[in-house]
């Protein structure tokens, strides 16, 4: 998959930290950092990440088809 | 009130393949364009985010794949590893460096920045930029064999948040800065001594009101750097983080009003001549767009910030798909943030030309407030450093153009103390 | 007209459906009502007063300093010393920065995600065990046997509070939660049974506090009791602090699942759809806590003049933010009174916004998506026995204090 954040929009709530602790991070009191490329595994926790996101930060679609033009 | 002309658009060419261009070519698809769209981009990668190449990919907290989400449906056309080295808005089509020509109906030019090089450096060896996702890789390759010291030159937000990235690293920097802080034209001198504190504090050998007398290699991935003062620092890597150079060049001769300072657009993002006349079809934005900003008295813009990319590139799409009727207008109040040593940086507003400063929420020795910026009698901009939920309502009596401090009786107060700023 | 809108939003009466009350406030987004108090109705402004520094959470009155009750000692000394450290240590969604960045901030610590993720197999568990009490039943009290003692056996099992002790403090929670009713506050009799139910469950949690600092397990009890990095808030905070988690334990999810199911039964293609595609299940969630949620409004105090379009809130003045209301805001929200698990952008303020954004809202999430998906799945045909169902006398926190169901297809096997 492929997430990004917008970061000026994020504020902290940190809904996404709960959501999917594995892909994304709080350092310090509003550092948020993700992973950019997570395996489809995840995909379940992505979701209820960018749903949970209060202030609608979070972009996530699963990779575009190898070889699409 | 502009109305679009003509006939609506067939195929539609967004030249940089980057965050603007997807915006747009996203934008392009949600306004119901169901013709072509063919993204050109000069790297080869598709449209990748930049923001986490100087932190977290830096640090190795994640890999470089930093590819920008895209819908699946999309079905957009990719033009990559391809640069664009022509337009000619009379026979509306694309010029591109490898000889080729894309015919277009309407064209965004979004073209962006490049890293300002070092002058003479070859793109090898000890020296660095860091800009692309190469530039990432080949810093990171240098800096996972563990130089001695490393060697940060600039001090803006690519230079602090790479020397706090590398700190964080455990390597031994060096960041040499010609200004008396680091940041200070961005936030001026008050924030920037607090990052400078922060920075000292984390162990970086912060130089400030230094210059650089020269480079020299030293062999390999060895270089020495000549201070003004005489110093020379002996080291494995050199970042050099100047700022960035608009991607213009590819433009001379289009007929359009182009500076250093990027491709002159009216508010609804189309492109203008000397003269300041529409240019057919032709819009531009992002880095590479300077637009007039009506919150700021139709003051004209051009800044390299992530959200600016995201929501002109937005207007422009919108503008481009429409077929008659009103056009949007990028009324954007400009916002960006930072990364550095654990605190988050935001500012909204512009803080150009700003003579006055003051803290209105929590404190700089907390490294926990609001700061604001004032020009004559107005707010122009505010800076939040971890307290990021205070923000929009600064942001709001900032677009409607508040006066200096925008209110008072707040809570957390420490009592309105404004300060002059200095910002050089 | 405007200025008795509010008092009908307090009227009983309009409990089961407030949403035409909240439309025609509305049409004056920023009103003042006859006694003072500032209703903001509208998403954009209450967006706007949730995130502005001129607004107060310190707005709670100061409990009585002195009552004749005919023991000196108590009236002329432990209460009104009592009185002063309750109003100094109220739980931090009464605190203004810098203090209730503070409490907050050790709560979060405690509260991790580590922590909350490992709640999610016990919400499971318990929620299993709920549903299987009902086998073999025609039909029952969702309220009774699901909603609420789910949310209590969490928040007992995360703070550390043993179970067995639950139907002690039931009584002191219902209480203390008319704390966010503002015609609740200003009833003498009222504000005397609230300090009577603070009094008994801050020394049952005392007691509790004394226990796991002297023998600390794996719970937020002990974590709070005993700080972090040598930092660690004193014992009142401390108390309060314990006091609001199980509380906000006790009366908000509740509500979050009973109106999801009421939600789902009056709109059975969703439910059918969740038990398909469990998938859905964030999506639905957040659509019900704009659409239904379990807090409708929180009071503020305006710290100075807020000029909000054509209306100034004056210096010192009440303000509720109608969160529900900004949930139906039709300049937010496309047909904003329709539900629809589908809806993109959905920021909806279910859980407020700004500083006091709820703290327990990643917990509340996990409870009602574990409840409703498995509720749909073991109970597919489900019906209302009344509709409206009688509610809860709140009006902030409100939700059905009975939703009896008939059951119409057997309880399957657990899992």
């Amino acid at each position: 998959m492929k997430v990004v954040v917008d970061l000026n929009r994020c504020q902290a709530y940190a809904q996404c930290v709960y959501a999917a602790p594995d892909h994304f991070a709080l350092e310090g009191a509003e550092v948020l950092v993700y992973d950019p490329a997570p395996g489809d595994a995840a995909r379940a926790e992505i979701e209820r990440a960018v749903q949970a996101c209060p202030v609608r930060a979070i972009t996530a679609f699963p990779d575009a088809a190898p070889g699409a033009a | 009130m502009s109305v679009a002309a003509g006939s609506p658009p067939r195929r539609i060419v967004v030249v940089g393949a980057s965050l603007c261009g997807l915006s747009a070519a996203q934008a392009l698809r949600e306004e119901g364009f169901s013709g072509e769209i063919v993204l050109v981009g000069d790297e080869p990668e598709r449209p990748y985010d930049r923001p986490p190449l100087s932190k977290q990919v830096l640090r190795g907290r994640c890999g470089p794949d930093t590819t920008l989400p895209c819908r699946p449906d999309l079905d957009l056309r990719f033009r990559l590893g391809t640069a664009a080295a022509g337009l000619d808005p009379r026979a509306r089509r694309v010029v591109l460096a490898d000889g080729g020509t894309i015919a277009y109906d309407r064209v965004l030019i979004a073209t962006g920045t490049r890293a300002r090089p070092w002058p003479g450096d070859p793109g090898s060896g000890p020296l660095h930029t860091l800009r692309t996702r190469r530039d990432a890789e080949r810093l990171g390759a240098r800096l996972a064999d563990r130089p001695r010291r490393v060697v940060v030159v600039g001090g803006g937000f690519i230079g602090c948040e790479a020397a706090a990235s590398i700190r964080a690293m455990g390597l031994d920097v060096t960041q040499v800065v010609r200004e008396t802080v680091p940041l200070v034209q961005a936030l001026g001198d008050a924030v920037g001594a607090m990052v400078a504190e922060v920075a000292r504090g984390a162990g970086v050998d912060l130089l400030t009101d230094r210059g650089i007398d020269g480079i020299e290699a030293a062999g390999g991935e060895t270089a020495v750097v000549r201070l003004d003062e005489g110093r020379r620092i002996e080291t494995g890597c050199v970042l050099v983080a100047l700022g960035a150079v608009r991607n213009v060049e590819w433009l001379a001769g289009a007929g359009l009003a182009v500076s250093d300072a990027g491709v002159r657009v009216d508010a609804e993002c189309r492109a203008l001549t000397p003269d300041g006349r529409v240019v057919p079809d032709v819009f531009a934005a992002g880095d590479v767009a300077q637009w007039p900003s009506a919150v700021y008295g139709g003051a004209r813009l051009a800044v390299e910030h992530w959200g600016n990319a995201v929501a002109q590139g937005r207007v422009a799409a919108r503008n481009m798909a429409a077929a008659g009727g009103p056009l949007a207008r990028h009324d954007h109040l400009p916002d960006f943030w930072s990364h550095l040593y654990g605190l988050t940086v935001k500012l909204v507003g512009v803080p150009d030309g700003a003579d006055r400063f003051a803290v209105v929420q929590g404190t700089l020795r907390e490294r926990r407030f609001v700061g604001i910026y004032g020009a004559g009698e107005r707010t122009v901009a505010a800076v939040s450093v971890d307290s990021a939920r205070w923000l929009p309502a600064y942001r709001a009596a900032i677009a409607e153009g508040a006066p200096f401090p925008p209110f008072t009786g707040a809570l957390d107060q420490p009592g309105f103390a404004p300060h002059p700023l200095a910002t050089a | 007209m405007s200025p008795t809108l509010f008092a009908q939003v307090l009227d009983p009466a309009h409990r089961a459906d407030p949403y035409p009350l909240y439309e025609a406030l509305r049409r004056s987004p920023v009103s003042r009502q006859d006694d003072g108090t500032w209703v903001v109705s509208s998403h954009a402004a209450i967006a706007r007063l949730l995130h502005d520094p001129r607004i107060s959470s310190e707005d709670l009155p100061d409990p009585p300093l002195f009552r004749w009750t005919g023991h000196p000692i108590q009236d002329l000394l432990v209460r009104p010393i009592r009185s002063r450290i309750v109003a100094r240590h109220r739980p931090f969604i009464f605190r203004d920065p810098p203090d209730h960045d503070l409490l907050r901030r050790h709560v979060m610590r405690e509260f991790s995600p580590g922590r909350v993720r490992r709640m999610r197999r016990e919400t499971e568990a318990i929620t299993g065990a709920l549903l299987d009490r009902l086998e073999g039943r025609a039909a029952f009290d969702l309220v009774e046997d699901v909603s609420y003692p789910l949310p209590v056996t969490v928040i007992c099992d995360l703070l550390g509070v043993p179970r067995e002790d639950e139907p002690r403090f039931q009584g002191w929670a219902t209480q203390l939660a008319t704390a966010l009713e503002p015609n609740q506050r200003t009833d003498a009799a009222n504000a005397a049974r609230n300090e009577a139910a603070f009094t008994a469950i801050s020394d049952y949690l005392r007691g509790l506090i004394r226990e796991r600092r002297a023998s600390p397990r794996d719970d937020m009890l002990s974590g709070l009791a005993a700080g972090r990095d040598g930092e660690r808030m004193n014992d009142y905070d401390l108390v309060a602090t314990a006091v609001l988690l199980l509380v906000a334990g006790h009366e908000t999810t509740v509500n979050l699942i009973t109106n999801g199911i009421l939600t789902l039964l009056r709109f059975p293609e969703h439910a059918e759809r969740l038990r398909r595609e469990p998938e859905i299940a964030p999506r639905l969630i957040e659509e019900l806590l704009r659409y239904e949620p379990p807090v409708h409004y929180r009071t503020r105090l305006a710290l100075a003049d807020i000029g909000l379009g054509d209306a100034t809130i004056p210096e010192g003045a009440p303000v509720v933010l109608l969160l529900a209301a900004g949930n139906r805001d039709p300049a937010r929200f496309r047909d904003p009174d329709r539900f629809d698990p589908d809806r993109e952008d959905n920021r909806h303020l279910g859980f407020g916004g700004g500083l006091h954004y709820c703290v327990g809202a990643p917990l509340a999430r996990i409870e009602a998506e574990v409840a409703l998906t498995a509720i749909v799945r073991r109970l597919p045909r489900l019906r209302l026995l009344d509709d409206p169902p009688p509610y809860r006398p709140g009006a902030s926190l409100r939700g059905p204090r009975r939703l009896r169901l008939a059951v119409e297809a057997p309880v399957g096997a657990a899992r």
